[in-house]
């Protein structure tokens, strides 16, 4: 008895897909955004003439990169609450998303910030510019230049990673599809759709990073 | 009283003691000239002129007051003593004139507007008025180093460091960099510069200093100094280089 196919069996539950689609992406722009934020100032922490902060850091990076996504999930969802932190599912996504994020992207920044010509500061240094003038003005941005590519992979693999989200029932992606499935028995069509979404939703995402990248570090004259 | 002096200065990295006790007074108007072997410590020296390297032991007094290594201390030193390096390091994803613009505006407030005509100005000193759009990579070695020129100048130091700013460069393009170098010295500015250009020290300069093993080993006049060398050092530095 062979199986018979019926992609038609998804197409009365397109809504809940299409929720799922908007839902990913809206915890991976916030994910994205706060996420980069995050590791942006965690290099900069990592260069810090102070140890301990140095070091604080470093235990963050090493713990959230040696440690499961779903693990760091269930910790802050199921977890947290026990230290009177109770957070709905899309907080706990979305919280889970930038930690992770964070994480990985303050390595990435931190290879870029190393990247820059020591002559540079020494440079911006004999102009009697500050540690962080310095690194705003004359550092972040050729340092994000070199690793964009390497971040944008990064937050590509955030947002396919955010379909973890759905085991503490956060309504995304595969939130949806695991629903669908549930209903209707059709797992082959549902996730061979899913799938499909999944690869579109990624090359979308990989031009849109392009094409930002492209705008952030196009030679525009400030005079 | 000087403009800058220094005194017993010593430096060392880790076992490697590169300054032993350095004395020495920068006046101002003053061109001088720091002359050794590689290793003899006269970059070191002119890189703790601007505290970019921080001394063991000693002082450095600019205009009177005593430099510490907090980081104050640290820019207020640097915003009387400009440093002009090897390799350029002029911020790539600036224009020249970005470049020249921008420590004037973040480090000093001025408005936009000042900070470009200061920057045009110095542009045009260094003659580069129709460079002042081209970035870093669109310019020769030799062209850059003179915006990285225009760039010190324009904060207006009192004493401007200069780290081998030749070295660097193809032969064609040496002269265009110490032409400028030599119209600062002839309009007052106080100089300090590490070279191996013998000729150009001893035309330029007011004073050679010669270092040897981290100590100033002979100073004076450079026609002096090169016409007869006190040391046996110095000597056969001189003489191997002729």
């Amino acid at each position: 008895m062979a199986y018979k196919f019926d992609f038609g069996a998804i197409v009365p539950h397109w809504e809940l897909l299409l929720d799922g689609v908007i839902l990913t992406t809206e915890l991976t722009v916030i994910g994205a955004v706060v996420g980069v934020g995050l590791g942006i100032m965690g290099a900069w922490a990592r260069a810090s003439r102070t140890p301990v902060i140095s070091q604080i850091v470093g235990v963050y990076v090493e713990l959230i990169r040696n440690t499961p996504f779903l693990i760091q999930l269930f910790f802050i969802f199921f977890g947290l609450p026990a230290l009177g932190v109770k957070l709905t599912e899309l907080q706990a996504a979305v919280l889970a998303m930038i930690v992770n994020l964070g994480a990985y992207s303050t390595e990435i920044v931190r290879a870029g910030i190393q990247a820059v010509p020591h002559g540079q500061i020494e440079a911006a240094q004999s102009l009697a510019m500050s540690r962080l003038q310095i690194f705003r003005y004359v550092i972040i941005l050729p340092a994000l230049q070199k690793i964009w590519p390497a971040l944008s992979s990064q937050i590509v693999i955030v947002m396919l990673g955010s379909s973890v989200c759905s085991q503490i029932a956060a309504e995304e992606l595969t939130f949806g599809a695991n629903y669908i499935q549930a209903l209707n028995f059709r797992a082959f069509e549902v996730y061979f759709i899913v799938t499909g979404i999944y690869l579109v939703m990624s090359i979308l995402l990989r031009m849109v990073l392009k094409v930002l990248g492209n705008y952030l570090f196009e030679r525009r004259r400030h005079v | 009283m000087s403009l800058v002096e220094l005194h017993a200065i010593h430096k060392s990295f880790g076992e490697l003691q590169v300054l032993k006790g350095i004395n020495l007074s920068i006046d101002e108007g003053q061109v001088i000239a720091l002359i050794g072997k590689s290793g003899s410590g006269k970059s070191t020296l002119l890189r703790t002129i601007n505290g970019l390297e921080v001394i063991d032991d000693g002082a450095i007094i600019v205009d009177g007051k005593k430099i510490s290594d907090r980081d104050a201390d640290l820019l207020g030193l640097r915003l009387q003593v400009g440093m002009v390096f090897q390799q350029f390091n002029l911020f790539p994803h600036y224009t020249a004139l970005e470049n020249v613009m921008l420590s004037p505006q973040v480090v000093k407030k001025q408005s936009k507007a000042d900070a470009r005509k200061v920057a045009e100005e110095m542009l045009i000193k260094v003659g580069l008025a129709d460079k002042m759009m081209h970035y870093p990579d669109q310019l020769s070695g030799g062209q850059q180093q003179r915006v990285a020129i225009a760039r010190a100048l324009a904060m207006k130091p009192k004493v401007l460091l200069c780290d081998e700013v030749t070295s660097a460069l193809d032969p064609e393009l040496v002269n265009e960099v110490l032409a400028v170098v030599r119209q600062l010295a002839e309009e007052g500015m106080t100089l300090v510069m590490v070279t191996h250009e013998m000729r150009f020290a001893r035309e330029v300069c007011d004073k050679l200093v010669f270092m040897h093993q981290g100590r100033i080993h002979e100073t004076g006049d450079p026609e002096e100094v090169f016409a007869s060398p006190k040391t046996p050092e110095l000597s056969s530095f001189v003489g191997g280089l002729a």
